[in-house]
């Protein structure tokens, strides 16, 4: 049995206060996910109804988003060509971390119908780190909700790493870029 | 000295006060939008976790006039709060509650907004700080007027005063004894909140939220606290200058609440205006309903 007597509290070292820290982000981070839309798939079709009052999902405290800097959690709502993935990737390098991808349909996952197609890439991940997929052509809307619940869950447990792998395995992620779109050239129109 | 500090601590209080209440009202009437539209909508604190989630995260600058904009805005906005009263009684700096201090003051943190959105160097900032500064143009003149009007009739521009006047019975509350100029005040009241029709400014769909296009993480954070800080102040203006004040903390969080609530509601069924739509529907009726009833309150003495 433990003993009830009083011990002095440990003091924490300064990774484990992080941890805590991190914590409550990770609560607040997690009941806050604003999305970016990323909408040139069909999949797309399914978000209108997950955001009305058919599935609501404002009660998980999501909600769309104007610009990528105001985003957590980028939608990539079905087949990406070549053109739009080059979008896609400045799209993600400008938002402000941490930062989630969701990837929608079998598209994202294999290349789905058009994964014979000479200008539509097969695998998302690829090009960039994707923490939840939402399987299906195209997904039903329970399908999409459950695969916000699922990034909501995978936050809470730390797994949800995707866009610190994005820093780690960086030249691989821009080596498969390149490989793809013959150049990524992160343009910044405004300060030039 | 140690006076001095005491009045400092004070308003900060009452800042915070209207921090935390307008953000639960933010949120509650979330949740009535919601159950409109026969939806469970979000936590009433959702808002509260949307402010903290953004000041967690990591954010990019766009050089030290974005950043130093963001504290100037929402420096002077606090610093705009600490003269508010809440109840008659309650106010930090006795006797500095007048009316254009809250005018003059609320500019300096709109400037600051406007000159970090313009650091950012992204022109749709520029287009949402222009529309921002000309849908002021268009609702300060109104409700400018029928401000004057009170102010003329009471005889004093120190809030409490007005409010004061309404209770002890020398006038009606000045949504009844003002009928016209209390309408011409809910309209401006929209336009200064950024309430639907009056939206241009922000206008997701269009300009991508204007001028908060660039920021993200602490700097969005900071301009969210700075909103719901200025709600407070503009809707406590209302409930003060029309709504008759408050004598209670209660009854003041009951006005609040019915003001913010029903302008909620009218905004939740419209559409948006252009920009040109906002300046002409200012000028035209708004404006000309104001000035008749300066006309009839001053020059003919009609007060109800």
């Amino acid at each position: 049995m433990e003993s009830t007597k009083y011990t002095q509290p440990v003091a924490l070292s300064k990774k484990q206060v992080d941890r805590k820290w991190w914590e409550i982000g990770d609560f607040f981070r997690r009941n806050s996910l604003w999305m970016l839309m990323y909408c040139t798939g069909c999949c797309a079709i399914e978000l209108p109804p997950a955001m009305t009052s058919a599935y609501d999902m404002e009660r998980l405290g999501m909600g769309p988003m104007a610009t990528p800097r105001q985003a957590d959690v980028l939608l990539v709502t079905g087949y990406l060509s070549l053109k739009t993935l080059r979008r896609l990737i400045y799209t993600y390098e400008q938002m402000s971390e941490p930062k989630y991808v969701v990837g929608f349909g079998s598209c994202t996952i294999n290349g789905g119908i058009y994964h014979d197609s000479h200008a539509v890439i097969n695998q998302l991940d690829q090009y960039i780190p994707v923490d939840s997929y939402v399987a299906g052509c195209m997904p039903n809307t329970e399908a999409v909700m459950n695969g916000f619940v699922d990034l909501i869950e995978l936050i809470k447990n730390k797994k949800a790493n995707g866009w610190k792998n994005y820093h780690t395995n960086n030249a691989w992620y821009k080596k498969n870029q390149i490989d793809a779109l013959g150049e990524v050239r992160i343009k910044d129109e405004f300060h030039q | 000295m140690i006076e001095i500090l005491m009045n400092i601590g004070f308003g900060l209080g009452v800042a915070t006060f209207g921090f935390v209440l307008q953000t639960a009202m933010g949120g509650i009437n979330r949740k009535i939008a919601a159950r409109l539209q026969k939806r469970r909508g979000p936590k009433w604190y959702q808002e509260f976790i949307d402010i903290f989630k953004l000041l967690s995260k990591r954010a990019t600058s766009h050089g030290w006039i974005f950043d130093f904009g963001v504290i100037m805005a929402l420096g002077g906005i606090i610093g705009t709060a600490m003269f508010m009263p809440i109840t008659s009684s309650i106010v930090a700096f006795e006797g500095y509650d007048n009316f254009f201090i809250f005018v003059y003051l609320i500019a300096v943190g709109m400037l600051g907004m406007a000159m970090s959105a313009s650091g950012s160097g992204n022109p749709l900032a520029s287009i949402g700080v222009m529309r921002a500064l000309t849908t002021m143009l268009a609702y300060e003149v109104p409700f400018m007027v029928v401000v004057m009007t009170i102010i003329k009739l009471t005889g004093t521009s120190s809030l409490t005063g007005i409010a004061v006047a309404q209770q002890t019975g020398d006038f009606n509350w000045f949504m009844i004894a003002l009928p016209l100029g209390f309408i011409v005040a809910v309209m401006s009241l929209m336009g200064m909140l950024g309430k639907k029709p009056f939206e241009t400014y922000i206008a997701p769909a269009e300009i991508a939220s204007g001028p908060m296009v660039e920021y993200g993480g602490k700097q969005l954070g900071m301009l969210f606290i700075m909103h719901e800080i200025t709600i407070f102040i503009e809707v406590s203006l209302f409930v003060h200058l029309f709504l008759g004040g408050a004598e209670t903390i209660i009854m003041f969080l009951i006005k609040y609440f019915i003001v913010y609530a029903v302008l909620n509601l009218v905004s939740n069924v419209l559409g948006r205006f252009k920009i040109d739509q906002v300046v002409t529907f200012f000028f035209k009726w708004p404006l000309f309903f104001a000035v008749v009833q300066a006309m009839i309150a001053i020059h003919l003495g009609w007060v109800i």
